[in-house]
C-alpha cells in the first residue's frame, strides 16, 4: 500500500505554522468552499466519506454530527486536544507542525453543525503547543477567518483555547465537558450523550484533533476520493505514533490497512539493536498486547479488533525480547491508578489493588495465587466501571497474563524480576 | 499576598469570555500560578470573589488537577517520565542519574532553590523522543547523561523563575504580524536543547 500522506502532506514545508505559508499550500480553501455549501450538505458529505473519529473509539464523525437535535441552540463544538494516552504524541505533532490545519478543521466542523462558539481543550502539559495555537488563533482572527459575518457569508464563529491542568480522565468526552465547565473532571452518565446534552447542557460535538485535520481535504476533494483511500470500513489514513524498541521512533501517517509489519520494519526501521520482536501494542496503554504472529494484520480499527486488540488512539509501542512484560504492565496499571478520578468504586479501588499486586511481583513478594487474583480484580473492574478508564486499565495486564503467564510465574519462583537479574549478571 | 492588578484583570476578562463564569476557574488558577508560582487558599478566595462563586468550589476544582501547585517550589520545574514507552528506552536509568546529579530525592528541591524534580507515571506526550523530560513545561527529548548535565547547568545559572506560562504566544503573533516588539517564537528559543529535533516522517511512496 502506501500513498502520499494526506494530513501531513505539507509538513515538510518550512514555517507551515505561519498563516501565509499555510495559505500558500491551499490552506483555508477547504473552509472557504465549506462556507459556499449548506451546513446539512456538509454533514452528509462527511457521513458519506466514511471518516471515523481518530480519538480512539472510531465512531463515524458524520453520524456524530447528525445526532444533534433540530432547532436547539446554542450548540458547541469542542476539539479534544487532551492527548494523554501513554504512547500517543500525534496531536502534539499535528498542532506543532500545522496549527492552522487544526483550526481550519474546527471551523468546518463548527459551520456544519451550526456552532458559533468552539473550544479547544488542550492538555496542561502542552504549553508550547498551547502557544502555537494561540498564535494561530490570533493570526486567523486578524485575517478574518474568525469573527463575525465571515467572508461576507453571515456566519459568526469564535474559538476559545482552554488549557487543562493535568488529568488523563479529561480525554473522555463527558469528563472533558465537566472539566471545561470548571468542575473536577469526572465523567457523566451516558445517555444523554453530549450531542443531546453536552457543554452547559446544550447540544455538543466533541471531535479529536486528528479527526478535524481530515476535514479540509474531504471538503476539497469529496467523499468518494476519501472513501477510496484505506479500507472499506476504515477510510483514509492514520498518524501512528511509534515508540519503544524501534530504530526510528516517531509519527508516521499511513493509509489504513497498511500491514503492521510495514510500519514497524520499513518505516520504523525494525527492532533496535538487532534484537527480536517480542510483542507490540497497537493503540496506547489501554490496548491489549499483540505478538509477532500478528504482524500482517492491517492498521485499521476493524482488522486490529479482529486480531484481539484495539487501534485506540494510534500508538504503536514496540517491545523487544529483553522486555519484562510484567514491569511494562505494572507501569500502565500504576498510571491508571494515578489517573482514576475516584468517582466509581471498581476503578478507584480496583486499580489500587492491581497496582499493589504488581508492586509485589516486582519486589519478589508475590504468592502463587496472585496471578489469578489479578485476573479476578480485572474481571471485577471491566464492564463494571462508570467510564472506559476503568475497563481499559485491565485490558493490557490481562492480555499479558494470557500470553506471558510464565513470566509472572518466574517472578514468583525467582522472588523478583528475572530480566533485571540477568541484566545484573551480564554487567557483573 | 493579594493578587496583582494585572492578574485580577485577566480573571475578570476570563469571566466575561465564557458562557459560564465557572469555566474561568481553571484558566484563573493558571493566571494565579503564573503570577505567584503556586496557588494559596488566600488566592483561591480571591478568585472566588472575582468570579462570584463559593471558595469551596475553587478548591474542589484546583485539588483535582495535578499541575496546580499548593506550595512553593524551585525556580525551575523538571519532570521525567517513567511510564512504559519511556521505560523501554532507559528512563529509569535517566531518572536515577538526574536524582544523583541533583543530590535530592524524587519530589524535592535542590538546596540552592534552583530545581524541583520528580518522576512521573503520567505520559507527557513525547514517547517518540524517549527518554524525555519536561523542563518548565518545555520538552527535552532523547536524554543522555551528558544532555542532563548540560540542562542542569543551564538551569542552575538561570536566575529567573519559570518562564511565563502565558501570553508568549500572543506576543509572538503580534511580532509576526508586524505589531509590537520582536518576541521570540514559542519553543524555538535559545540554548542548545531548545532546538526542535527533526522528526522522522512517513516515507512517501507512490504505487
Amino acid at each position: 500500500m502506501g500513498i502520499k500522506p494526506l494530513i501531513t502532506k505539507d509538513f515538510a514545508t518550512e514555517n507551515l505554522e505561519q498563516l501565509a505559508v499555510y495559505e500558500k499550500t491551499g490552506g483555508y480553501s477547504g473552509f472557504k468552499k465549506a462556507l459556499e455549501m449548506q451546513p446539512d450538505a456538509l454533514v452528509e458529505l462527511v457521513k458519506a466519506s466514511g471518516l471515523r473519529g481518530r480519538g480512539g473509539a472510531g465512531f463515524p464523525t458524520g453520524n456524530k454530527w447528525s445526532f444533534l437535535p433540530k432547532g436547539v441552540y446554542p450548540r458547541y463544538l469542542v476539539c479534544n486536544a487532551d492527548e494523554s494516552e501513554p504512547g500517543t504524541f500525534k496531536d502534539r505533532y499535528l498542532i506543532e507542525e500545522s496549527p492552522h490545519q487544526v483550526l481550519e478543521g474546527i471551523l468546518i466542523a463548527s459551520y456544519a453543525i451550526g456552532c458559533n462558539l468552539a473550544f479547544i481543550y488542550i492538555r496542561g502539559e502542552y504549553l508550547p503547543q498551547t502557544e502555537a495555537l494561540e498564535v494561530a488563533i490570533a493570526e486567523a482572527r486578524q485575517a478574518g477567518y474568525l469573527g463575525k459575518n465571515l467572508l461576507g457569508k453571515g456566519y459568526d464563529i469564535d474559538v476559545i483555547l482552554h488549557r487543562g491542568a493535568g488529568a488523563y480522565i479529561c480525554g473522555e468526552e463527558t469528563a472533558l465537558l465537566t472539566s471545561l465547565e470548571g468542575y473536577r473532571g469526572e465523567p457523566r452518565l451516558k445517555p444523554p450523550f453530549p450531542a443531546v446534552k453536552g457543554l452547559y447542557g446544550k447540544p455538543t460535538v466533541v471531535n479529536n484533533v486528528e479527526t478535524v485535520c481530515n476535514l479540509p481535504a474531504i471538503v476539497l476533494n469529496g467523499a468518494e476520493w476519501f472513501k477510496a483511500i484505506g479500507t472499506p470500513t476504515g477510510a483514509g489514513t492514520r498518524v501512528w505514533c511509534m515508540s519503544g524498541h524501534i530504530n526510528r521512533p516517531g509519527n508516521y501517517e499511513l493509509e489504513n490497512g497498511t500491514p503492521i509489519r510495514e510500519l514497524i520494519e520499513e518505516h520504523g526501521g525494525g527492532v533496535w539493536k538487532n534484537r527480536k520482536l517480542k510483542a507490540f501494542q497497537p493503540g496506547g496503554a489501554s490496548m491489549m498486547v499483540l505478538l509477532p504472529e500478528h504482524l500482517d494484520v492491517g492498521l485499521d480499527f476493524d482488522a486490529i479488533a479482529k486480531a484481539g486488540s484495539l487501534a485506540g488512539a494510534g500508538a504503536m509501542v514496540v517491545m523487544d525480547e529483553t522486555t519484562c512484560m510484567v514491569d511494562a504492565a505494572r507501569r500502565y496499571v500504576k498510571f491508571f491508578h494515578h489517573e482514576s478520578c475516584g468517582k466509581c468504586t471498581p476503578c478507584r479501588e480496583g486499580t489500587f489493588w492491581m497496582a499493589n499486586l504488581f508492586d509485589r511481583f516486582e519486589a519478589g513478594e508475590a504468592k502463587p495465587g496472585d496471578i489469578d487474583l489479578l485476573l479476578d480484580i480485572g474481571y471485577n473492574i471491566d464492564g463494571r466501571s462508570f467510564c472506559p478508564l476503568g475497563d481499559a486499565s485491565t485490558w493490557f495486564p490481562r492480555s499479558v497474563i494470557k500470553f506471558f503467564r510464565d513470566e509472572f510465574q518466574e517472578h514468583i519462583s525467582e522472588k523478583g524480576c528475572p530480566f533485571k537479574k540477568s541484566l545484573q549478571e551480564a554487567v557483573a | 499576598m493579594p493578587l496583582e492588578k494585572a492578574t485580577v484583570a485577566t480573571i475578570q476578562d476570563l469571566a466575561a469570555r465564557y458562557p459560564s463564569k465557572q469555566s474561568a476557574i481553571i484558566p484563573a488558577l493558571w493566571a494565579v500560578q503564573h503570577e505567584q508560582g503556586y496557588v494559596t487558599n488566600e488566592a483561591m478566595s480571591e478568585i472566588a470573589q472575582h468570579l462570584e462563586l463559593p471558595p469551596s468550589l475553587i478548591e474542589a476544582t484546583a485539588s483535582f488537577y495535578s499541575l496546580f501547585l499548593t506550595k512553593p517550589e524551585g525556580r525551575h520545574d523538571v519532570v521525567i517520565c517513567v511510564n512504559a514507552p519511556c521505560m523501554l528506552r532507559g528512563a529509569d536509568e535517566m531518572a536515577a542519574y538526574l536524582g544523583r546529579q541533583l543530590g535530592v530525592r524524587d519530589g524535592a528541591t535542590t538546596s540552592d532553590g534552583a530545581i524541583t524534580w520528580h518522576s512521573t507515571i503520567e505520559c507527557l506526550g513525547a514517547c517518540g523522543g524517549a527518554p524525555m523530560m519536561q523542563v518548565d513545561h518545555r520538552f527535552e527529548e532523547n536524554l543522555t547523561p551528558e544532555r542532563i548535565d548540560a540542562i542542569i547547568e543551564r538551569l542552575r545559572k538561570d536566575p529567573l523563575p519559570n518562564p511565563p506560562h502565558k501570553r508568549e504566544g500572543e506576543k509572538a503573533a503580534a511580532s509576526r504580524m508586524g505589531e509590537g516588539e520582536k518576541a521570540p517564537a514559542p519553543d524555538k528559543g535559545e540554548g542548545v536543547t531548545a532546538k526542535k529535533p527533526a522528526r522522522p516522517r512517513a516515507k512517501k511512496t507512490e504505487n
